[in-house]
């Protein structure tokens, strides 16, 4: 490195070559290559350790916070609902127009075929209760809609239409799919449902689409101003030209299904405002309503509100998980602090016996150690006989000691106190007896010479055990499942029930998200304020 | 947790006399694997499945039965099988709510009843014999059991009142001491409706509306303070037991072990229970080898007769309308076991029926109010 330095600098000040070692590279060059090498071949030892991380550990939870906001299902499964919904005005206190309502009819016959429906009914149901039995009903009742009416229609028009040609014809018109989104969407769904549903690719030259694509053609047509048609008809195609020839001036006689009616028959939710609106909110493929819930908040008309006050939780358990998880590492500190003092401070065979002792519990099962404290600790418990009996409380004052908070923190005390004490006991050992004996040889008192020089040197083992505890715990959700009642809850217990029970993914993953970056955040704290260097494990 | 068992010795020539006269109707599988991972809760339940089900299917057919006690994390590990796509289970059973959620996820195989289960001996077809008990597409009942109160017969506190209907939960005057209620919504919100005066048939409509919501929560709130909120059916048992509730909410069939196997001072309260179901699923994406055996499988093990021989071994109610004749003792105890079920006429005096349709809609939206009110 000096090397390397010197030269540079010796160069720009005399201005010649760079010096050249014994085989005539320049030795810069040659310097820089042998470092690489070095560089790579200990990229190449870690690299099993670093491919393993990065596949078990980085992918997976990368992949599962990304699902916070990931949002797919909506546009995936309503394509082309999605797209029609676009220009509709959420505030105009107005259903969306026939044209969404046909594009969702067709949308659903597709869902229903593949069986996808009831899944969008879920995630939907999530910021808008009551949706999804909509779409669980809809699903059932989709194949008995009336939609051949505009087919009828254009086949009245010109019985053209009832031909593959003249879908041929419009398909390969320049204006395909730019001026037809709609119809090109159903088109595209009629080729997936009649692949699900016949088991083989669509032949184009043979068949005709379903009414909902006739449907749609008509609401790409009747959205066109009358000179686009007209300039259709002026197509290269023959075909096509004939087709829209006939059609110029004739829209209006089409006519449609009026699937908003059907819809409302099916279930009066399709024609509740606050549906569309969901569904329109819920469009994007990247949202932010789970990082909302997940905050106590959600997106109104006028912008992102505070939820009411009976439906906030989780910043109030965010908040709870913080300051419990400091209560117990504090009572950690306290409790850890001697036994780690008299571990370092006996003779190695009482200090291996006080460390089995301190270790036994650690290898015992976790259920095992939180159910005996709820035998140590209810109100029929232990705990509250010996004191009856004694007479320090009577019959009706047993003391709540479990099923609160107060049970959260004495259990995950217990649970956790060995992360404490063990990098405390290991940065005790190294602090010679001698320091102390020099203190008081100067004439410090005990408590002095201990404030003021034993207690410094053990501040990376308080630190180390410290970030160990308070990490651990701000993730714990077993115990206080089981002895924290509904005050001594974490915020990990709702993580643990939107994963396994709610399956609302996102917003697990939301939490766990803030939890995240919480705890980043109180790392970070924490190095600028104490410094990660004074952090010592042993 | 898996237990493997196949075709061996002495247990095999019983199971095959037991399941002889089965042996007639039960059709060979074709085109089936010869495996079959069946996924329950576990304990004294997979028992009476293994019992009742699974080793004589096992000792008519050979097929190799692989249980899997992972029940009560069904739901997310069906999701997450499926996403990986890579589908370890071939039977599933789950309660009648989370096949409804199953089969909304797309993560069930829907069933047709008539066409793939079997018909009752006298021959009403399976969908008649189950009848309202089909609560979703995907779902094929299995046993009916419910969510009821049971209470300890030595508290001195309430001199000689016993508790005759639910409401007795919300008369902490009367009937002084710990509660135990489960840590949701469900149940209590209605019980808490039913107990403020609202009509049982009203009670999902007045539950609709948010003053509805709060008018349940308010009437819980009168006994917040004297309730141990459970998340384990285990709990209720072990805490009416140690007396540290003095009456609590759990499954039936806990409290038939309590009462009955334990001899505790415990006694049922079958005012308003809340009946409830569980039942197979068959997961989505199977080979159509394995999806032939589940649906072999399925067959028998949900006919008129196994369903009736299950109860041999727990206190729940079969499924079919035409195994309840046939629900005989318990195997071990001896005693008659219809008296202990929920769907006994004696029990059903006074029942309440869940709506899955509308917790389905409502569940995430009510647990969070639910929750909320909770941390307050």
């Amino acid at each position: 490195m000096s090397a390397s330095t010197t030269a540079s600098s010796n160069s720009s000040i005399s201005g010649s070559a760079d010096p050249l070692t014994k085989d005539g590279q320049p030795l810069k060059r040659s310097l820089a290559r042998a470092l690489r090498r070095e560089k790579l071949r200990a990229l190449f030892l870690i690299a099993p350790l670093l491919i393993f991380i990065l596949i078990s550990f980085v992918l997976p939870i990368g992949d599962m916070l990304f699902r916070s906001v990931e949002n797919k299902i909506v546009e995936d499964t309503l394509p082309g609902t999605v797209r029609a919904l676009a220009s509709w005005d959420a505030d105009s206190g107005e259903l969306p127009d026939e044209a969404v309502f046909a594009a969702l009819a067709d949308d659903m016959m597709l869902a229903q075929e593949v069986k996808i429906h009831t899944r969008l009914g879920s995630r939907l149901n999530y910021d808008q209760p009551g949706i999804s039995s909509v779409f669980r009903k809809s699903g059932r009742k989709i194949k008995a809609l009336d939609n051949e009416t505009a087919q009828a229609g254009f086949i009245a028009i010109d019985p053209a239409w009832d031909t593959p040609d003249a879908w041929t014809a419009l398909r390969s018109m320049a204006a395909w799919p730019g001026k037809f989104a709609a119809t090109a969407q159903s088109w595209k769904n009629w080729e997936a449902w009649y692949l699900s549903e016949e088991k083989e690719a669509l032949d184009p030259t043979t068949t005709v689409p379903h009414g909902f694509t006739y449907a749609a053609l008509y609401h790409d047509l009747a959205s066109m101003p009358a000179s686009d048609i007209t300039a259709l008809a002026n197509s290269k195609n023959t075909t096509a030209v004939a087709l829209f020839k006939q059609l110029a001036g004739k829209i209006d006689t089409i006519g449609n299904d009026d699937f908003k009616a059907q819809f409302a028959d099916i279930d009066k939710g399709w024609a509740d405002i606050d549906n569309w609106q969901a569904i329109q909110r819920l469009s994007p493929r990247i949202v932010d309503s789970y990082f909302l819930a997940a905050i106590d908040a959600e997106r109104t008309s006028e912008g992102i509100e505070q939820k009411p006050d009976n439906e906030r939780l989780y910043l109030k358990l965010f908040v709870r998980t913080i300051f419990m998880s400091l209560i117990i590492t504090g009572s950690c500190i306290l409790l850890g602090y001697p036994v780690a003092y008299l571990l370092a401070n006996l003779s190695v065979r009482a200090s291996n016996m006080v460390l089995i002792l301190v270790l036994l519990p650690f290898w015992t099962s976790l259920l095992v150690r939180t159910s005996a404290w709820k035998v140590l600790l209810q109100q029929q418990g232990v705990i509250n006989d010996l004191l009856v009996w004694a007479g320090v409380i009577n019959e009706a004052g047993r003391l709540v000691m479990i099923n609160n908070m107060t049970g959260t923190i004495i259990a995950m005390t217990h649970i956790l106190l060995p992360f404490m004490i063990l990098p405390l006991f290991s940065v005790m050992k190294t602090i010679s007896p001698t320091y102390m004996r020099a203190a008081k040889s100067m004439g410090a008192s005990d408590s002095l010479a201990f404030w003021r020089v034993y207690f410094p040197n053990t501040v990376p083992g308080i630190g180390a055990g410290s970030i160990l505890v308070f990490i651990l715990s701000i993730g714990y959700y077993i115990t206080p499942e089981l002895v924290g009642g509904t005050t001594g809850v974490f915020i990990s217990n709702r993580i643990a029930y939107h994963i396994s029970s709610s399956l609302n993914w996102g917003l697990a993953a939301a939490l766990g998200s803030i939890l995240l970056i919480l705890v980043l955040a109180l790392y970070w704290t924490y190095d600028r304020i104490v410094g990660i260097d004074n952090v010592k494990l042993g | 947790m898996k237990i493997i068992y196949g075709l061996t010795g002495a247990f095999a020539l019983s199971a095959v006399a037991l399941a002889a006269s089965a042996a007639d109707e039960l059709p060979a599988c074709e085109n089936c694997v010869d495996e079959l991972t069946i996924v329950s809760w576990g304990g004294a339940y997979s028992n009476s499945q293994i019992e009742a089900y699974s080793k004589p299917y096992s000792a008519l057919t050979g097929v190799e039965i692989i249980n899997d006690e992972s029940s009560n994390e069904a739901v997310p590990k069906l999701r997450a099988m499926n996403e990986a796509n890579n589908v370890t289970w071939d039977v599933v059973d789950v309660v009648a709510s989370d096949a409804i959620r199953l089969c909304d996820e797309g993560l069930a195989m829907e069933i047709d009843a008539d066409e793939q289960l079997a018909a009752a001996p006298d021959g009403t077809p399976a969908s008649e014999d189950f009848g309202d008990l089909l609560v979703s597409d995907c779902f094929i009942p299995q046993i009916v059991y419910s969510t009821t109160f049971g209470y300890r017969t030595d508290v001195e506190a309430w001199g000689d009142n016993t508790p005759e209907d639910v409401c007795a939960v919300f008369d902490t005057a009367t009937f002084p001491g710990k509660r135990a209620l489960e840590k949701r919504p469900i149940n209590n919100m209605e019980w808490a409706l039913i107990c403020d005066g609202v009509a049982k048939d009203d009670v999902y409509d007045v539950l609709s509306t948010d003053e509805g919501v709060t008018q349940a929560l308010d009437k819980l709130a009168t006994i917040k303070d004297d309730v141990i909120w459970w998340s384990a059916g285990a709990e209720t048992p072990q805490l009416l037991a140690d007396g540290e509730a003095v009456i609590g909410s759990t499954y039936n069939g806990r409290l038939f072990s309590v009462i009955e196997e334990q001899k505790q001072p415990v006694a049922m309260l079958w005012d308003a229970q809340v009946f409830d179901l569980d039942g197979w699923i068959i997961p989505e994406g199977l080979s159509e080898e394995r999806k032939n055996r589940a649906l072999h499988y399925i067959k028998f093990a949900t006919d008129t007769q196994r369903l009736a021989d299950q109860s041999k071994y727990i206190s729940y109610g079969p499924a079919r309308k035409s195994s309840a004749p046939l629900v005989g003792q318990h195997a071990e105890l001896g005693i008659d076991m219809a008296p202990h079920m929920p769907t006994d006429p004696a029990n059903a005096t006074n029942t309440f029926l869940y709506n899955y349709e509308w917790w389905a809609d409502n569940r995430d939206d009510l647990d969070a109010k639910f929750q909320s009110w909770l941390a307050q």
